[in-house]
Order: C-alpha cells, then sequence, then structure tokens
C-alpha cells in the first residue's frame, strides 16, 4: 500500500525557509482558498503555515551544533487527529496514505490540535477551518504539469535537496533508499503514531592524517637546500684510513 | 479538499506563465511566473535556468507581496515647500514635471562643473547603464554599492589571482575533497552556494566553516572554528606558514604559474629596491606582466630568464647577480614574512588553538598533494607546452564580507589568496575556478582619468568613473595630490578604492570637501537608515543646513520602488517599478551570472504592466540622457536615439561598429553571433525563447588553468573579453603595491603622496600580506570597549527590502543581539533581558538572546531588521521599530581625528572598503523603569501620497480574486 512522505535530510538543511514561503505561495491560492496573514504590517504579524522550520542549539561552545529542523504534518500511519474528528473531517486517504481535512466539513473545533502531539495543524481564523500540509495534493497528481515538477513545492524550492518526496513503503523509492542508507528515524515513536515523514540525521565528515604523510621523500623543500659544494676542510676518515 | 482539481484549472480563468529573472535577492535565478487572470500567482525556480536549476529560496517565493506590497511608490513626488527634509511630507507631481525640474538642474550643472552632480546606486544590477550615463555627464562622482559591501574580497583577490569570488569564481564544490567556508554569513552566494554544499557534503567532502558565529550556512559544518572578528589575517598567515614549514605548497604550480620564483632587488640602496629584476627594460605598454622577469636557475646556478628551456629555479635562497645586485626569490620573501607568524603566535591573536591551526595546514596540504584530480583533458599553455591532462588539488575555499568589511581585510584576502595559491588551486579542478570575463590582467585595464582636467563643462569624463590602478600615477588627483572625487576614492588616502567610496559620500558632501556639490541622485540605497555608518548624524546632515538657510546638499534626487527611511531626506522621489515589471540585462559589462564553464548573461522581462505611474529607473536615465542631449544617447543632429532602455539595449554599442553590446548572446543581424556582432533586432525575443539566458560553454580544454592557457586567453582576445593573450601570472608578491610604498619613500619620480599620507602609505602598501590590528580597534579603549559587535543578513531576508513583505518579516520580526551566555552570566544579564549595547560613537537599547554558537568575545545581530517608525509604510506599531534595531548608530563612518586634525574614512586604508566590522562594545543590563523599547526611536512616518493608505486588520492573499 502506498504511503506519501517527505524525507527531510538535516545532514544538510541551512534552514533557508525556501520550503516555508515556497508552500505558503502555491497554497494561499490553491484549491482550498487563501491562507490568511493576520497583521500583515502591523504589531505581532502572524498567519497560517503549513510548514515552518525550527532552528535550535545543541551543545555548549564551542562544542555547539546548530540544528535547522524543518516541520510540517507527518502523515501517520495511525494518526490521532482522525479518531477525534467529530465531524469526519479528518482523513487518511486509503490510496496514498495522505492524511487532509476536508473543509466542507470541518467546523474548527480545535479537537485535532490537541491530539497531534507535533503541532502542526494551524486553524485558519478567517476560513475557520483547520489547516495544514497536504502534500500538495493539488500538485502531485496534476498531469498538465510535466512529471518531474508533480512533487509538493516545498520539495522543488529546496536549494539544498534537502527535503525527498516518494513512498515510504516502496523499498526502492528514492525515500526508502534514503532512509535505510542514512539510518532515517522518525519523531517521538513512543506515542506509537508511526509518522510517515522520516528526518535523516547528521553525520560528520572527518580526514585521518597520518604522521608518515608530513615526511616525504619528495617534499619540495629538499629542492632548496644547498648542495655541498667542493671538498671539505680539513681530514676525512677517507685521508687517513688504509688496510 | 479532494484531489488535483484547482481553483486553476477550473474554466474562465486565464492563466499565462512566464520566464525572467529573480531580484529578491542579487542572485538573479531563473524564475518562472504563473498568473492568473494578470495577478502573481505562482512563481518557481525555473528548471532549465544554468544558475539554480529550479529551486527557489525564501525570498524568491515571496516575490508575490513584494509586487502587491503597500510600501509601494506610485507617483512622482516632491516634498512639500516648508517642510523639512526627513519629515516625509510630499505632493504628488507628473512625471513631465519631475523631468522638467531634473533636466533644468542638471543642465546647468553639466554646462559649470558636471562634478557637481553625483549619482550612487545601491545594488543596481544596472551598473553598465548607471556607469556609462555619469561618465556621459561628465561626472566622477559615481559609484555603486561596493565599496561599502566588499570590494576588499574583489581587490584583494583580482590584485593577487586575477578573479575573485561570487560573481567572478568560486569554489569548484563538485571535485573538492575539504571546503573551507571563512567569514560568510547566510548569502553571498545564494542558491547556487546551498546547491553546492548540498551535493559537496553527500558526497562525503569535509566542510569547515571558520567564523565568530555559527548559523545558516555554518550550521551543517563538519567542523566549525570559532574565530575573533578582523584577525582571519592572522590565521591565514600562520596556516601559510606552516604549510611552507612542512612543505606542504605545490612547487611546480609555483614555479610555473606565479610569481614566486622571480627574482627581486634586495638592494635597499636602490631606487628599484623591492622591484623585480628585468632581463631588459623595454617600455612596458598595456596592462600585462612582460615576460622579462629573472628566476635563479638550480642547475646553472645563475639567473636565467623565467620560463627559459631546461632550467628549474629555486624558490628560496638569496642571489648575487653579475653586476654586484643582491637578490631573493619573491617565495623566499613570503617565507621570511611568515616566519614570524608561527601558529602560537596565531593561537593569541585569533582565539583558535595552535594546534587546531596545524591540523587545518595539514589537512589543507595533506588533501591538495595525496588526493589529487586528473582530468584528460589535453590543453596548451601560453609557453607552447602541451599537457595531456588537466590537474587539480580538491581543496576549495569561499570567502565573504566576514573578511572583507575589516580595515585590515586587503591584506587579509590577499592571504588568503595566497594560501589558495601555494596550495595550487587555482583554476583547477577541486579548487577556485574563474567565471567570465575573468581572469582579467592583474590589475584590469580600465582605468579612471589621472587629472581633474579629465572634468570639463558639457563634455563626457575622459576615462572610467571607477578602474584599477596599476601604479602611483593611475591616481585620480590633482597637482597638489588631492582627491577629484567627491568620495576620495583613487586618492592617496584610499588609492585602490576601486569601487568607490559611496559610504563617505554624503559626510563629504555635507561638509564640503574636497568641495561642494549641487545634486545628490541616489538610485535603491537606503543612505538614511541600513546602508549607512553612523546613522543618527548622517539623517542630521541630509537636514542640515548653512547660516543662509540653504540645505548644505542643495538637492537629493531618490529614486526606489518602496517608501523608505531614504525617500523621507528626498526632494524628489521618483517611482521605480519591481523586478517583474520591467527589462533588466546582467550584462557582462557589469556582473553577469557566469558559470565555471563559460559566460552566462541574462535577462528580465516583464511579467507585469507597472504598478500606477511607476517607471523603469533605466527609461528615466535613457529619458533625462536625450534630454540633456548626451552624446550616446542622441544621434548627430542632437535629436534622440533611443525609444526607451530594450531599444537602447538592443542598440547600443560600446562604440560605433564595436559589436560589443549590453548583452552578449544572439548578436549579429540574425543572431548568429555571440559577444561580439552587430545589433540584432530580435535579441529580447531570443533571449525569451531561451529562458532568459544566453550560455556559452567552452570547449573543455579552455576551461581549466585559465591565466595561462593559450587556447582560452587568444579565445578570449578573439572575443574582446580581454586586450591582451598574455600569462596572467599569480601575484604572490605585489609589484604593484611596493610602487605607492616606493613613492611614499620618495624613491620614485612620478605622483607623490602628500607628505602627511607618506607612514600611511609605506606602512600598508607592503608587497607581502602582513597582520595588523584594524585601525579603529587600534584607537579604541579596549578596556572599556572589550566586544567585538558583527552583523550578518539572514537567509529569508536581504538587505533592508523585505520588511515591507508580509511572509517574509513574520520569520523575521524583530532582531536580537546575539551573545554567549558565559558573557551575559558575567555581566548579570539573562536571556531575553533588556539591555544597552555601547560604543565610543553611541548606544542602543536592544534584546539579548543567549546564544552558545557564538564566540565569547564577540556579539552579533541580523542586520536591517530594524526599521524607523512607519518607514517601508508599516504601522508605527510594527516589531521593526519597538523590538528591532540597527547596530549602524554604534559604527562611524570616520575614523578618530588623526594627528593632523584629518579624520580619514572608516575604511581600509588600501581599498577604502567600508570597515563595518571594526567597531568595539560593551554591553550592560537596561535599568527595570527604562521603557521597554528599543533606542534610539525616530518621528513616525505617515504614508506617502499613491501609498496603499488602508492598513488591512488581515490579508487572505489568493491569486485572481479580483475578477
Amino acid at each position: 500500500m502506498t504511503q506519501l512522505a517527505l524525507v527531510i535530510d538535516l545532514n544538510v538543511c541551512v534552514g533557508c525557509h525556501a520550503c516555508v514561503t515556497s508552500c505558503k505561495e502555491w497554497n494561499t491560492s490553491g484549491s482550498a482558498g487563501f491562507m490568511s496573514d493576520d497583521r500583515p504590517y502591523g504589531e505581532n504579524p502572524t498567519g497560517t503555515f503549513f510548514n515552518r522550520v525550527q532552528s535550535f542549539e545543541v551543545g555548549e561552545f564551542p562544542n555547539t551544533e546548530v540544528v535547522h529542523f524543518p516541520k510540517s504534518c507527518l502523515h501517520c500511519e495511525d494518526p490521532p487527529c482522525v479518531p477525534v474528528c467529530p465531524t469526519g473531517a479528518s482523513y487518511k486517504r486509503p490510496e496514498d496514505g495522505i492524511v487532509l481535512v476536508d473543509y466542507d466539513k470541518c467546523i474548527g473545533c480545535k479537537y485535532c490540535t490537541w491530539a497531534c502531539p507535533y503541532g502542526v495543524r494551524e486553524i485558519d481564523e478567517h476560513q475557520k477551518v483547520m489547516k495544514k500540509c497536504t502534500l500538495c495534493v493539488d500538485r502531485i497528481y496534476d498531469e498538465s504539469l510535466p512529471e518531474s515538477e508533480r512533487k509538493p513545492a516545498c520539495v522543488l524550492a529546496c536549494p539544498t535537496s534537502a527535503r525527498i518526496f516518494g513512498d515510504v513503503h516502496d523499498p526502492n523509492s528514492e525515500a526508502s533508499v534514503a532512509i535505510d542508507e542514512a539510518g532515517g528515524y522518525t519523531l517521538m515513536p513512543e506515542w506509537g503514531t508511526k509518522p510517515a515523514n522520516h528526518y535523516l540525521p547528521r553525520h560528520r565528515a572527518r580526514i585521518r592524517i597520518h604522521e608518515d604523510e608530513l615526511v616525504r621523500a619528495d617534499n619540495p623543500l629538499k629542492k632548496e637546500t644547498e648542495r655541498p659544494q667542493g671538498p671539505v676542510e680539513g681530514q676525512t676518515l677517507d685521508d687517513v684510513t688504509s688496510w | 479538499m479532494a484531489g488535483p482539481a484547482t481553483a486553476a484549472t477550473s474554466t474562465n480563468v486565464r492563466i499565462e506563465t512566464k520566464n525572467t529573472t529573480c531580484y529578491m535577492c542579487a542572485c538573479r535565478c531563473g524564475i518562472r511566473v504563473t498568473l492568473r487572470d494578470g495577478e502573481v500567482r505562482y512563481i518557481e525556480g525555473n528548471p532549465d535556468h544554468p544558475l539554480n536549476k529550479g529551486v527557489i529560496c525564501a525570498k524568491g517565493a515571496s516575490g508575490i507581496m513584494k509586487q502587491y506590497s503597500p510600501a509601494r511608490l506610485t507617483k512622482p513626488l516632491k516634498r512639500k515647500e516648508g517642510c523639512d527634509r526627513g519629515a516625509n511630507q510630499f505632493e504628488a507631481i507628473s512625471w513631465e514635471e519631475a523631468f522638467t525640474i531634473m533636466e533644468q538642474r542638471l543642465k546647468k550643472i553639466r554646462a559649470t562643473d558636471p562634478k557637481k552632480f553625483a549619482l550612487f546606486t545601491g545594488r543596481d544590477q544596472m551598473q553598465a547603464l548607471t556607469g556609462l550615463f555619469a561618465k556621459q555627464f561628465g561626472t566622477p562622482n559615481y559609484a555603486a554599492h561596493g565599496g561599502f559591501c566588499s570590494v576588499n574580497m574583489a581587490a584583494g583577490m583580482i590584485y593577487t589571482i586575477g578573479g575573485s569570488f561570487w560573481e567572478f569564481g568560486g569554489p569548484d564544490l563538485d571535485r573538492a575533497k575539504l571546503f573551507i567556508m571563512l567569514g560568510t554569513a547566510e548569502d553571498h552566494h545564494s542558491n547556487p552556494m546551498k546547491m553546492a554544499i548540498s551535493k559537496f557534503k553527500r558526497s562525503g567532502g569535509k566542510f569547515i566553516s571558520i567564523n565568530p558565529v555559527r548559523t545558516g550556512y555554518s550550521a551543517i559544518a563538519d567542523e566549525w572554528v570559532p574565530i575573533k572578528p578582523g584577525t582571519d589575517g592572522a590565521l591565514l598567515l600562520a596556516l601559510i606558514h606552516e604549510i611552507i614549514a612542512q612543505g606542504l605548497y605545490d612547487r611546480d604550480f609555483l614555479v610555473q604559474y606565479t610569481n614566486a620564483a622571480q627574482l627581486v632587488n634586495q638592494d635597499e640602496a636602490s631606487n628599484e629596491f623591492g622591484m623585480f629584476l628585468r632581463a631588459e627594460i623595454p617600455h612596458e605598454e598595456g596592462c600585462f606582466d612582460p615576460q622579462n622577469k629573472l628566476w635563479w636557475d638550480r642547475h646553472s646556478d645563475k639567473a636565467v630568464i623565467t620560463h627559459s628551456e631546461g632550467t628549474d629555479p629555486r624558490l628560496m635562497g638569496a642571489f648575487t647577480l653579475d653586476d654586484g645586485t643582491a637578490v631573493k626569490p619573491s617565495f623566499q620573501l613570503l617565507q621570511e614574512r611568515v616566519e614570524q607568524y608561527t601558529p602560537e603566535w596565531a593561537e593569541s591573536v585569533t582565539g583558535v588553538p595552535a594546534d587546531t591551526l596545524r591540523r587545518l595546514a595539514h589537512e589543507m596540504g595533506i588533501t591538495a598533494r595525496d588526493q589529487k584530480i586528473e582530468l584528460p583533458i589535453a590543453w596548451t599553455d601560453v609557453w607552447g607546452k602541451d599537457h595531456e591532462t588537466v590537474t587539480g588539488n580538491p581543496v576549495a575555499f569561499h570567502a565573504m564580507r566576514g573578511l572583507a568589511a575589516h580595515s585590515n581585510g586587503f591584506h587579509s584576502i590577499r592571504a588568503l589568496s595566497i594560501l589558495m595559491t601555494v596550495l595550487g588551486t587555482i583554476d583547477r579542478p577541486g579548487g577556485f575556478r574563474h567565471k567570465a570575463p575573468f581572469p582579467r590582467p592583474i590589475p584590469p585595464c580600465a582605468k579612471t582619468p589621472r587629472t581633474p582636467k579629465a572634468v570639463r563643462p558639457n563634455k563626457p569624463l575622459e576615462g572610467m568613473a571607477l578602474g584599477w590602478p596599476a601604479e602611483p600615477d593611475d591616481l585620480f588627483v590633482d597637482d597638489e595630490g588631492q582627491p577629484v572625487r567627491i568620495d576620495k576614492a583613487f586618492s592617496w588616502e584610499y588609492p585602490l578604492s576601486v569601487h568607490g567610496m559611496m559610504h563617505n559620500a554624503i559626510t563629504n558632501t555635507w561638509r564640503g570637501d574636497p568641495y561642494k556639490i549641487d545634486t545628490l541622485l541616489i538610485f535603491m540605497a537606503n543612505m538614511a537608515w541600513n546602508s549607512t555608518m553612523n546613522t543618527v548624524e548622517v539623517r542630521k546632515m541630509l537636514n542640515d543646513k548653512d547660516s543662509n538657510g540653504e540645505y548644505k546638499i542643495p538637492y537629493i534626487i531618490v529614486c526606489d520602488a518602496f517608501q523608505s527611511e531614504m525617500t523621507a531626506y528626498a526632494d524628489l522621489i521618483l517611482p521605480d517599478t519591481t523586478y517583474l515589471e520591467r527589462h533588466d540585462v546582467m550584462s557582462m559589462l557589469d556582473r553577469p551570472i557566469s558559470e565555471f564553464d563559460g559566460p552566462v548573461d541574462s535577462v528580465r522581462i516583464p511579467v507585469l504592466p507597472p504598478t500606477g505611474e511607476c517607471k523603469p529607473f533605466q527609461d528615466v536615465l535613457i529619458e533625462i540622457g536625450s534630454r540633456l542631449k548626451l552624446p550616446v544617447f542622441v544621434n548627430k543632429d542632437g535629436s534622440r536615439k533611443y525609444k526607451d532602455y530594450p531599444d537602447f539595449v538592443i542598440n547600443y554599442e560600446t562604440e560605433p561598429g564595436s559589436g560589443i553590446g549590453f548583452l552578449a548572446g544572439w548578436r549579429g543581424k540574425g543572431g548568429e553571433k555571440f559577444m561580439q556582432g552587430e545589433p540584432n533586432p530580435n535579441q529580447w525575443q531570443m533571449y525569451e525563447q531561451n529562458n532568459c539566458v544566453y550560455h556559452y560553454e567552452l570547449p573543455k580544454s579552455y576551461q581549466y588553468m585559465r591565466n595561462w592557457n593559450k587556447g582560452y586567453l587568444e579565445w578570449a582576445q578573439r572575443h574582446r573579453l580581454t586586450r591582451y593573450a598574455e600569462p596572467i601570472l599569480c601575484h604572490l608578491y605585489s609589484e604593484v603595491l611596493q610602487q605607492f610604498r616606493l613613492a611614499a619613500e620618495g624613491k620614485t619620480t612620478g605622483k607623490q603622496p602628500p607628505d602627511r599620507l607618506r607612514k600611511r602609505i609605506a606602512t600598508y602598501f607592503d608587497p607581502l600580506p602582513f597582520y595588523y590590528e584594524p585601525l579603529e580597534t587600534q584607537l579604541s579603549d579596549k578596556q572599556k570597549y572589550p566586544l567585538n559587535a558583527i552583523t550578518q543578513r539572514p537567509m529569508a531576508m536581504y538587505h533592508s527590502w523585505d520588511s515591507q513583505n508580509a511572509w517574509l518579516r513574520q520569520i523575521h520580526t524583530h532582531n536580537y543581539l546575539h551573545i554567549n551566555p558565559t558573557l551575559g552570566r558575567q555581566q548579570g544579564i539573562s536571556d531575553g533581558d533588556w539591555i544597552w549595547v555601547e560604543s565610543m560613537w553611541g548606544k542602543v537599547r536592544c534584546m539579548c538572546r543567549f546564544s552558545e554558537a557564538v564566540e565569547p568575545g564577540t556579539v552579533w545581530t541580523w542586520n536591517a531588521i530594524g526599521k524607523a517608525a512607519g518607514a517601508w509604510n508599516l504601522s508605527p506599531k510594527a516589531n521593526e521599530s519597538r523590538k528591532g534595531f540597527l547596530l549602524n548608530h554604534l559604527i562611524s563612518e570616520e575614523l578618530p581625528q588623526d594627528e593632523y586634525g584629518e579624520r580619514l574614512s572608516n575604511s581600509d586604508p588600501v581599498t577604502g572598503q567600508a570597515g563595518w566590522y571594526d567597531v568595539r562594545v560593551r554591553i550592560y543590563k537596561a535599568d527595570e523603569n527604562e521603557e521597554q523599547i528599543t533606542s534610539p526611536q525616530f518621528m513616525p512616518l505617515d504614508p506617502l501620497p499613491g501609498e496603499t493608505q488602508v492598513r488591512k486588520s488581515w490579508l487572505g492573499y489568493f491569486a485572481g480574486k479580483k475578477k
């Protein structure tokens, strides 16, 4: 069974927010209508985003790591937001595993927000419906687009190609191979939600220097040393030894 | 929502898709803009564009909110009579009235003294036109933002290896195994750098970031080396020390392709001291290195002409020529210079442990030597020797303003360029690679005039307003050695200020030093806010009057697409278009978007009509140029020559029949030529049909070793990229700098510096790189002000442009001062506290944020998030002005008065690069009774006529909804 998902490579994500605004841009004029922004030019502006990047520091100076962590709906295989929905607006599609909200049924009660352990649902205060990542369901099946562009907007935008889109149930998909090779993991597996989205961990490249690499016969400094000029002054063993 | 049936595909809507080039930052990615019923539905990366290959960044994807921003200027505006500059009181006028005002004023100036008109521009991407306009007008007072951005990077590298980072060259991360990034914030280069780093890391290379702060790109570095700001030169010199001491340099590369083995006169009594010995002394014409220098041959133990068949020079040692002249190879002098710069010494300056420095040097040297790349590409060098392969030493570097924006940056960057050279990485696979039109001669041929006589009434300027001095006689000074330009660029104060010194233009103009001017035209630069140093005082200067009640700067014209802190100080505001509404060219005559594999230029083609009465600045310049009858803009009979900018771009040639124009692609009548060829009437259409980009891929054998590649150099000459096909040897030792030093020592017959500057020139025009503490730091009380303060730009914002952008401002609504928690605790400060940060020039109240990702002696913030109240048509209550702040208030454009009573620019003494990051500060907790708002505050600006007055409480953007 197909389970579409995003695999996010934290080893290359530089936290540029391209995924954040390309998502907003695609979706605000999309099939579900605008994504509102409150006080867009005033104090404390805030708006609806399906995807946000959180940045945090780990460790103490100078051994500090800075992690950029993009987060959107994880399209759980066992999504806790679905059973709590009183109207059946939140649902998981059997054909591709995408978790969606049917805005025609949503009454904006926010139960799903409380149920989601990942905090990825955002109420649109002006449409009074719950919104979240759809994996750009209105792009990925659109046959008027070239096949290479039938991907979520964030995936196409990402300059470091840190976002891999695919079927995590297909062991040969680019997404599954990436999870397999890099040790991809899910968020808070202890909740039993089985998130479909995975993250790939940081890994650190090192260079190992062997001591003998600094001692080489072809060291160019040798070409600059002076050659001995003529005989040396005084006796040598060669002058005084004979048998 | 149930599937793919989208509003976009439903009936009765008009969908159009057009290609153009982004301008949300200076990166110039290809974009595809989808319109729905004439409104922008979506902006995405163009997959067929060579620069970004389909990706886009946070800024690019937010272009919609720039296009429909309520901060847009939509009408020409004139300052209301009786209202002060800065009060933001304007009335709308017609374009005809605006043009008439400018025509009358400028005509008079041009007929009397053209230098009384000054044109300074921001990150404009149209210097080919703005520079041409200034030259045609006849004023030397023209520059763009380079002087206060990163001119040290351009000059330090171009005067050493004949090319530079970003537009003109970069790290070949496709093939590098080790990548070292220094002093680079989160941009410069944007998308191409992100793409390259990701690919590099995935292929297993090691990425080292050397930076006081770990954010952005540095976050994914395999190793972070925190360093004290302004000390990169010390680190780089210590790396060179260790690499030479261990014999990890690429000897063959140094011998063949640099001046390392060339013999330098060591006779201190001689007027030729420090100059290269020459086999013959012909009159050296042109701007290339004649091949008449000497080596000391190891085999015959005597001096020979460089590159003589069968010789092998010594890089080290001291020798005596037959005529008794003492000589040393320049590499010997470099080795003697770096002897003192031990890793232990560097540790005391940089804060980087000596063992780390040694390890870094070994990693660089051993990777370069033992992981060589051999590409099966045959090429021929300029000396006629055939090579079966191209060799690469896969160690790559990238650096930007962290090195450049210090007053010791030129020598730091010389040191970096020399490190890259001794590792043998110049224009080779896996190292640094050039982008056309680079490499160019060291220095390039373009020159400014040498005398004030070049400025003549009603005549174009004789020479370029900006150029590349090769010797003291190239300086643009009068008979007394005094500056001709208002910003004092190309004078003895700042001889190699090759991008001008915009950061001093307003102060000098206000003071009337070296003279007063009449009209200042500022395009797209926020000189009343984040693009100026000493913001509070500069704002006063812009509004200051003399004893007669006349403005000290008589007339200020500002052209911009947005209302800003700067437009408030204008007498006349010209509303520019956005990037989606205009034609533009990323010209080979300016800064093209070339790739490593060959020249690339590109265009913008409007996807939308201009908003309101907005007019592209280029059309404004052509209109004024035609009205003033500047020679290139009119026919022989004085009639207007070009209808508009698109017409100009197609038909203008640098001189009649030269075949060189603004665009390099599809030249010739039918578009069959490139680089050079007669105008093609269908050139725009051909760009439009080709993703708005022209990309010429060089033959493989011309893609590497271009400084010395016979095939490439002849190709470049044939296609008019360069005048000469001579080799461009890397300048480990800079004779250019030595000539200035000799002049300062009175050993030359040409131009001489004024006595008060002799010591300064002799000190800083050292032919070899050296480390000195930044000038302002030298003059600061480091006990009182123990901290370095720096800024950087976030990836989701570019300069000051994007605070009017409803989406981007949600990502960065205000800024904090980031401090190390250890420092905070020492001062009794907690995370999030209101604090004061104070320099010897001023103080700012702001909020602090604890961060373990900054070295404890440094504090930093995001640049240009803070705004003046009401600017950019934000609400006066917006976080940008209440919680956001600008560090510029703490930074002076001038150094304290020197012993001659003079206030020199707070800039690099060689290049005039603004020393943004030299400021020293202290921090302390704000009193609990103080207002919790940033300080200083400024009078709120009201919206302007033509701006959207209604401030919506919420926005729900949906493209094409209006219909």
